[in-house]
C-alpha cells in the first residue's frame, strides 16, 4: 500500500481521532448512545485501519496475540469481578448499589467499570479475529 | 457472602474460571484449576439440593431487581437435581480429562480447551438454574458455541465437519427457541417463567401461543436430539475428544430434557400441552421410533463411540417417552433416567477413553481379547452396557421399571412391549462388545496393551459404581425424582 500517499496521510491523521472517539463513546455510554461494545469496536477499527493501510506485521507488534488474548480475558474478569465485588460488599450479584454508600453513586461506578470491561474484551476479540484472518496467505 | 448466594455462584464461578484458565497457560495448572472448580461446583449443587429439599423453592434476584422485571434464578426439586447431575459428571470427568486430553489435543491448546469446557459447563448450569426464558436462550448459546469448538478440537479432521453439522443444527434449534420465546414475550410482555405460566392463559388470542409452543418444542427437541432431529449427534460424539464425548453425552442432552420438561409442564402447563396441543400423540411415536431405530442402528456400528452415540439416541427416546406419558410414574422414570443414563453413558465413554489411550482406536476390532489385557476397563464397559440393557441391579433397570409401569398405568401395553424390545436390541449391541472383548483372541501382531492408568480408571469406576449403587439403593434418586415429578405436575410452584 506504500503507493497510496493520500490514503496513508489521511489514515495517519484519522487514527488518533478514531481512538479518541472510541474513548468518548466508552465513557459517555451512561449518558447517551454508546457504551463498551461500540467503543471496543471503534478502538479495534483504528488498529484494523492501520494494519490495512500500512502493515499487518507492525500492527501485530503493537498488539501481539498473547497480549490480546490476555486483554480479552481481563475484560471478562473485570465484568464478572464487579459482580463478585457486589457479593462481597453485601449486595446481590451485579447489584451495583452496594459498591458505594449512596446506591445511585454505586450504580454509576458499577456500570462504568462493567462497560470498561466490555470495551476491553470487545476490542481485543475484534483484533484477534482480524489478525487471525490477516495472518493467512 | 452468605449461603444465600449459592444459586448465582453455581453459574458465576465457572464463568469467571474460564478466562482465568486461559491466563494460566500451563496445561497442568489449567487442568488442576478446572478440577478444583468442578469439585467446588459439585459441593455447591449438593448444598443447594439439600436446601431445596428441606425448605422448598429458592429464588435469587440478580442485581437486586425483583421478578418479573429482573432476572430470577429459581431452584426447585427438578432443576437442583439436574444441577447435581451435571456438576457430578463434571467433577468426575475433569480429573479424568488430563491424560485423555494430553493424548488427543496439542499442548498449546490445553488451557483453551479447559476454558471452553468451563464455558460449556457455565452454559449448561445457567440453562438449568435460571427462571427466565430469555436467559435460557442466552445460556443455551453459550453452552452450544463452546461445545461446537470443543467438538472441533477432536483429533481427526472429520471433527471439524461434525462440529459444523452440529453448528448448523444447533443454530436452527436455538433460533426456533428464540422465535418461540419472542412470540411468548409479544403476547404476554414478560420473560419470567413463573410469570409467563400465569399470563399465558389470560391471552385473548391463543394462535401465537400455539405457534410459540411449536417453535419452542421443536427447538428444544433438536438440542435434545430426539429422532428424527438427531442427525448431528452421532458424528459429534464420534469425532469429539473422548473426554468431551463423555461430558456432553452425560450432560448436554440431559439439560435438553430438562428444558423440555420446564417449558411443557411449568410454562405451558400440562393441560395446554397435552389436551389442547397433541404433544403426547407426537412425542410418544417419535420416542418409540428413536428407541427402536437408535438401538437397531447401534447394532451395525463398528466404531464404539458411534455405537454408543446411537445408543444415546435410543436412551433419549426413553427420556422423551417418560415425558410423553405426563403421569407421575412416567415423569419419575424420565427424571430418574436423566440421572441414571448420565452415570452409565458417562462411565461408558470414560471406559472408551481408556481404550483409546492404550490402543489408539475405538474400532470394535481393537477390542479383540482386550478382556484379559485391560480387565478393569472392559468390566466397566460391560457393566455400563448391561445398565443400558436394563438388567436388574443396574440403575438402568430402575428407570425402565418406572417407564413400563407408566405404560401399563396408561393401558398402553404395546408401548411396554416395545420398551422391552428396545432392551433386547440393546442386549445385542452390548453382546457384540462382550463377544469381542472376551471370546475373541487378539490378532497375533497386536502389542500387549497395559491396563489404563488409575487416574483414568478411578473416575470411570466411580460412575459405574454409582450406576450400580443407585440401581440397588433407589431411595435417593427415585425419592428426589418423585418430588420433582410432583412439582412439575402440580403446575408452577
Amino acid at each position: 500500500m506504500s503507493d497510496f500517499l493520500v490514503l496513508r496521510v489521511i489514515a495517519k491523521l484519522l487514527i488518533p481521532f478514531i481512538l479518541l472517539f472510541g474513548f468518548y463513546v466508552q465513557m459517555h455510554g451512561d449518558y447517551g448512545p454508546g457504551g463498551g461494545f461500540q467503543a471496543g469496536v471503534i478502538v479495534a477499527a483504528a488498529f484494523v485501519l492501520y494494519a490495512i493501510v500500512f502493515d499487518v506485521k507492525t500492527a501485530r507488534r503493537v498488539a501481539p496475540m498473547a497480549a490480546l488474548v490476555s486483554l480479552a480475558c481481563l475484560g471478562v474478569l473485570l465484568y464478572a469481578g464487579v459482580g463478585v465485588a457486589n457479593l462481597i460488599y453485601g449486595g446481590r450479584f451485579l447489584e451495583y448499589g452496594a459498591l458505594a454508600h449512596d446506591p445511585a453513586h454505586g450504580n454509576h461506578i458499577g456500570i462504568l467499570i462493567i462497560e470498561i470491561g466490555v470495551g476491553i474484551a470487545v476490542a481485543a476479540v475484534m483484533m484477534i479475529i482480524f489478525f487471525s484472518f490477516a495472518r493467512r496467505r | 457472602m452468605s449461603a444465600g448466594h449459592l444459586p448465582i455462584l453455581q453459574v458465576a464461578i465457572p464463568l469467571i474460571a474460564a478466562p482465568l484458565c486461559v491466563l494460566l497457560r500451563r496445561p497442568g495448572l489449567a487442568w488442576a484449576f478446572t478440577t478444583l472448580v468442578s469439585w467446588a461446583l459439585f459441593a455447591i449443587s449438593i448444598l443447594l439440593l439439600i436446601r431445596v429439599l428441606a425448605d422448598g423453592t429458592i429464588s435469587y434476584h440478580l442485581g437486586g431487581w425483583a421478578p418479573p422485571f429482573g432476572i430470577e434464578y429459581r431452584l426447585d426439586a427438578v432443576n437442583s437435581f439436574v444441577l447435581l447431575v451435571i456438576t457430578g459428571i463434571a467433577a468426575v470427568v475433569t480429573p479424568y480429562a488430563r491424560q485423555s486430553v494430553a493424548q488427543e489435543i496439542a499442548a498449546p491448546r490445553h488451557n483453551l480447551f479447559y476454558a471452553l469446557y468451563l464455558l460449556a459447563l457455565t452454559g449448561l448450569l445457567g440453562i438449568t438454574a435460571t427462571g427466565d426464558a430469555f436467559n435460557i436462550y442466552v445460556f443455551m448459546e453459550i453452552s452450544s458455541l463452546a461445545s461446537y469448538v470443543l467438538i472441533a478440537l477432536g483429533p481427526s479432521r472429520r471433527a471439524r465437519a461434525a462440529a459444523f453439522q452440529y453448528l448448523i443444527m444447533g443454530t436452527i434449534g436455538a433460533t426456533f427457541l428464540l422465535i418461540g420465546i419472542g412470540l411468548l414475550y409479544m403476547m404476554t410482555g414478560t420473560l419470567n417463567l413463573a410469570d409467563l405460566s400465569v399470563r399465558i392463559h389470560e391471552v385473548p388470542d391463543m394462535r401465537p401461543i400455539y405457534a410459540a409452543f411449536a417453535f419452542v418444542t421443536i427447538g428444544v427437541l433438536i438440542k435434545l436430539a430426539l429422532f428424527p432431529l438427531h442427525i448431528w449427534l452421532p458424528n459429534a460424539y464420534t469425532y469429539a475428544p473422548t473426554a468431551v464425548s463423555a461430558f456432553l453425552a452425560a450432560s448436554a442432552t440431559k439439560v435438553g430434557a430438562y428444558v423440555l420438561l420446564r417449558f411443557v409442564f411449568t410454562l405451558f402447563g400440562q393441560e395446554f400441552s397435552f389436551e389442547r396441543m397433541p404433544l403426547m400423540e407426537i412425542l410418544m411415536p417419535l420416542s418409540l421410533v428413536a428407541i427402536l431405530v437408535g438401538s437397531g442402528v447401534a447394532i451395525f456400528q463398528t466404531n464404539l463411540k458411534r455405537l454408543f452415540a446411537y445408543s444415546s439416541i435410543a436412551q433419549i427416546g426413553y427420556l422423551a417417552l417418560g415425558i410423553s406419558f405426563a403421569s407421575t410414574s412416567g415423569l419419575t422414570g424420565a427424571i430418574v433416567h436423566i440421572f441414571n443414563h448420565a452415570m452409565m453413558k458417562g462411565g461408558i465413554f470414560l471406559a472408551l477413553g481408556c481404550i483409546m489411550l492404550r490402543t489408539g482406536s475405538v474400532e470394535l476390532s481393537a477390542l479383540n481379547g482386550l478382556g484379559r489385557r485391560m480387565p478393569f476397563t472392559m468390566a466397566a464397559l460391560v457393566i455400563g452396557g448391561l445398565g443400558l440393557v436394563g438388567v436388574p441391579v443396574t440403575s438402568g433397570f430402575v428407570s425402565k421399571w418406572y417407564l413400563v409401569q407408566a405404560a401399563l398405568e396408561a393401558d398402553l401395553w404395546p408401548v411396554a412391549l416395545l420398551i422391552l424390545l428396545g432392551s433386547l436390541l440393546a442386549l445385542i449391541y452390548v453382546g457384540r462388545v462382550i463377544e469381542a472383548a472376551y471370546f475373541r483372541t487378539p490378532a497375533p501382531e497386536a502389542p500387549a496393551y497395559r491396563e489404563a492408568p488409575w487416574q483414568m480408571l478411578l473416575p470411570t469406576w466411580i460412575l459405574i459404581a454409582a450406576s450400580l449403587y443407585f440401581g440397588v439403593h433407589t431411595e435417593i434418586t427415585v425419592g428426589v425424582a418423585e418430588r420433582a415429578a410432583a412439582t412439575l405436575l402440580g403446575g408452577a410452584s
